[in-house]
This record gives C-alpha cells, structure tokens and sequence, in this order.
C-alpha cells in the first residue's frame, strides 16, 4: 500500500476535515494537503465534489472520496494492515456505526440550535443537554468510545471534544461541565491528550478567534 | 449461524424497514416481523431504540440493531455465506455509502416535503426532488443496477423509495416517469427479483396510509 498517491482538500477549521487527517495520521499514511478557500472553491473541488461541492474530499490515486464518515470507512478498509479505526465483530461495527451517525445527525443539529440567538436557543440547548447525557451514558465503563484506543466515533466526536466547547463559551452557555457530565469531560480530556489529536487540531484559541471574526 | 433469533420490528408502509426485509429475503434469513404502531409505540420499541424510537429495529440474539443502512449492512457482514449486498472493492463501497447517504439526505427531505406541504414550498420540494433523481439517474447511466451487473446495497437502499413514488405523484401533482424513465426501468427490474417484489408493498396502500396519516395530523 506503500505508494501511492494521496490528497486530501480541506479546511483547516473543519471538524469534519479534521477527522480525516487524524484518520491519515493513525494509520501513518502520507499525504498532501491543500487548503481550500471557501468563498472561491478551486476548480479541483468542483471536479471532484460536483454533487455537495463540499469539504473534505480525499482524492487516492486520482479517485474521489466525499463525506467525512465515508472517508473514515474507506481509510480503514484500504489501509487494512495498520491500525483499525472500526471493530472486527459485526454487531461492534454496527453500534460504531450507529454513534457515528447519532453524533452527525443529532448533535450537529443540536449544536446548530443552541447557536440561535433567541427564541430557538433554548429548545437547542435543551436537545443538545440529552444528547450530551446519552453520550455521557455510552462512555461510562470505556476510556475512549472505541474502548481503550480510539477509533471512528471518537475520531467522528472531534466536533464534540473542540468545537462545542469553544462555541458554547463564545455563547456564554455553561453546559459542558464536570459537574454535569464527568465522563464526557474526561474524555475530552484524554482525547484532546491523545498524540496524533494534539497534533492534528487547531489550536483552541486559534480556533476561538476564527470564531469570534466570523461574527458566529 | 443456524439457530438464530432474529426480529424486526417494522412498519410496513416505512421505506427504511423495507430495506431490511429486502436484505433479510436476499440473505434468506428467517425472522420474525413484530409491526408497529408508531402512534402508540410499545414498550419493546422503547427498549430496543431509546434513542431515536424509530423503525426499523434488527433485533439478534437479543441485540438490538438500528437505522436502516447500518442495518442492512450488519446484516451483508453477518449472514456473508451468500447473496453479497457491498461490493467488493473498498472504492464502490464508498461510493456505494456515498450515494445512500445523499439519497437519505437529499431525495428523503424532498420526498417529505412534498406529502407534508403545498404551495410554493411543495413546489420547491418536486423540483428538488426530480433534480436529485436525475443525479441518481445519472450515477445509474446504462447499469442494470446501481451495483453493476448484480443487485445490491445501493439498489437496496433506492428502490424502497418506489413503493412512494405513486404517493408523491399523486399528492404533489408530478409524473416521475416522465422526468426519470430510466430510474423506473431500473425500479422495475429490481421488482423482478422476488426478495424485493415481497418487501415492498402496494403502492395504492402506500397512498391510503399517507392520506390517513395527513388527515389524522390535519395537514
């Protein structure tokens, strides 16, 4: 698996982008990376993302891959002799699966809620608390979600660990304490500590000001 | 893999749960199908997804299973002896996903728009969703399936949405025929092979229930 040619388009301060890289960085393949600007898409994200013309695409001997959580699966399956990013038993990769999806589907949408600045906000915060609670319930027992190591619904939850945090202190929202969810919050911590994660996100503050420019 | 126990709990007018019988039949599991009742849902639902409280449930040795495409895809991973629903190759199968998922995301929302509303946002939501079949239709191009020369998981996951089509014709006034003929012919093959003819139920049926459901919620 050794040469070939891989490439990846993103954005520095995706969560989804970021998934792929720490999917690259774990197994230790390399690549080359180009940062795309989103107020004028290059001509190579158009060609290789016709349908959403979105970010991440990885691009594996000329070939295309788009959706983050389809990225992850692709990795894993290709580059089979390093380390795995999902179980080995049907019904562990089921639930992987499954957490994956419940955090892009329900928690990014919860995320989006609590973001509002009026009346939607509370309805928001309000979806986001259960499903940080349901979270908080999985971990209980596991030092990562996939167990000892991490795996794709950590790599999946990097939105959870850096963004939420980040955008709930720029709201003045007190949710994501010790307090509330111990689990959780040492999660973040252990993960936010993990090698490859520390060297694949941004850096908080660097992150808090992009924010805070964006006017979000 | 011989003395299994295997539920589903089901909806019969759901495309997703479709989608499980499809695998199942193809795979030729036996199970057990418990319908529910989604407006008084039971207490075994509740137990078996706390979480979303949806249909379709896989239940397996007592392990429950949701979402529809993690589903079908445990099931093509379990039950590999025969009738492979991914492809091989590890690029058709994120292509394969890929597609699924754009189907649940974008045809899906279209789909629901069209039974739920009118007027200008109904007719939003046709365009959407002729736009989005003729994507699909395109990714087709001159297959017998989506899957190429066999029947497969990304059939699997479109051809339940045909059990709606005659629904979504009739509520929001479009023939999808006209606009996407070379996705009927497809859809119409894939009801030749028996585990789909079996899954899915009758259109008109399909119809009855929507307008039920649309006069009970008053829309």
């Amino acid at each position: 698996m050794g040469d070939q040619e891989v490439k990846l388009f993103s954005l520095w301060a995706s969560p989804f982008g970021k998934r792929v890289e720490i999917a690259l960085k774990i197994k230790g393949i390399k690549y080359e990376y180009f940062e795309e600007d989103l107020s004028n898409k290059s001509s190579e994200l158009l060609k290789y993302n016709p349908v959403h013309k979105k970010l991440p695409v990885l691009l594996h001997n000329g070939k295309p891959v788009c959706e983050s959580l389809v990225i992850l699966e692709y990795i894993d399956e290709t580059w089979k002799s390093e380390r795995s990013l999902l179980p080995e038993d049907p019904y562990a990769r089921a639930m992987a699966r499954f957490w994956a999806k419940f955090i892009d589907d329900k928690c990014i949408a919860a995320m989006w809620g609590a973001r509002k600045n009026s009346e939607g906000q509370e309805e928001g915060i309000e979806e986001l608390t259960e499903h940080l609670k349901t979270l908080e319930n999985e971990l209980k027992g596991k030092k990562f979600f996939g167990g000892d190591e991490i795996g794709l619904v950590d790599i999946t939850a990097d939105l959870i660990a850096l963004w939420l945090g980040v955008l709930l202190e720029l709201k003045g929202i007190e949710l994501l304490t010790k307090e509330k969810f111990p689990r959780l919050c040492e999660w973040i911590d252990d993960y936010l500590d993990h090698q490859i994660i520390k060297e694949t996100l941004p850096d908080r503050e660097t992150y808090r000001d992009f924010l805070l420019k964006a006017k979000f | 893999m011989a003395s299994e126990e295997v539920v589903l709990l089901d909806c019969w007018a759901s495309m997703f749960g479709m989608r499980v019988r499809i695998a199942l039949a193809k795979k030729g599991v036996h199970y057990e199908c418990i319908e529910q009742n989604l407006a008084h849902k039971s207490p075994l639902l509740l137990e078996m997804n706390p979480i979303h409280k949806k249909v379709p449930v896989l239940i397996h040795n007592n392990k429950p299973i949701c979402e529809s495409l993690v589903i079908v895809q445990y099931i093509d991973e379990v039950w590999n002896d025969k009738a492979p629903l991914m492809p091989s190759d590890a690029y058709q199968r994120a292509q394969a996903r890929f597609w699924a998922d754009f189907i649940d995301k974008k045809v899906y929302d279209a789909a629901w728009k069209i039974w739920r509303t009118k007027g200008e946002e109904q007719e939003g939501a046709k365009k959407d969703l002729i736009e989005n079949l003729k994507v699909l239709e395109n990714e087709l191009g001159d297959k017998t399936y989506f899957g190429g020369e066999t029947f497969g998981f990304l059939d699997v996951a479109l051809v339940t949405y045909y059990s709606w089509f005659y629904t979504l014709e009739k509520l929001g006034n479009l023939s999808i025929e006209a606009e996407c003929p070379k996705l009927i012919a497809w859809a119409k093959r894939c009801l030749q092979i028996e585990s789909v003819s079996k899954s899915l139920p009758d259109s008109k049926k399909v119809l009855d229930f929507v307008l039920g459901l649309k006069q009970r919620m008053g829309i």
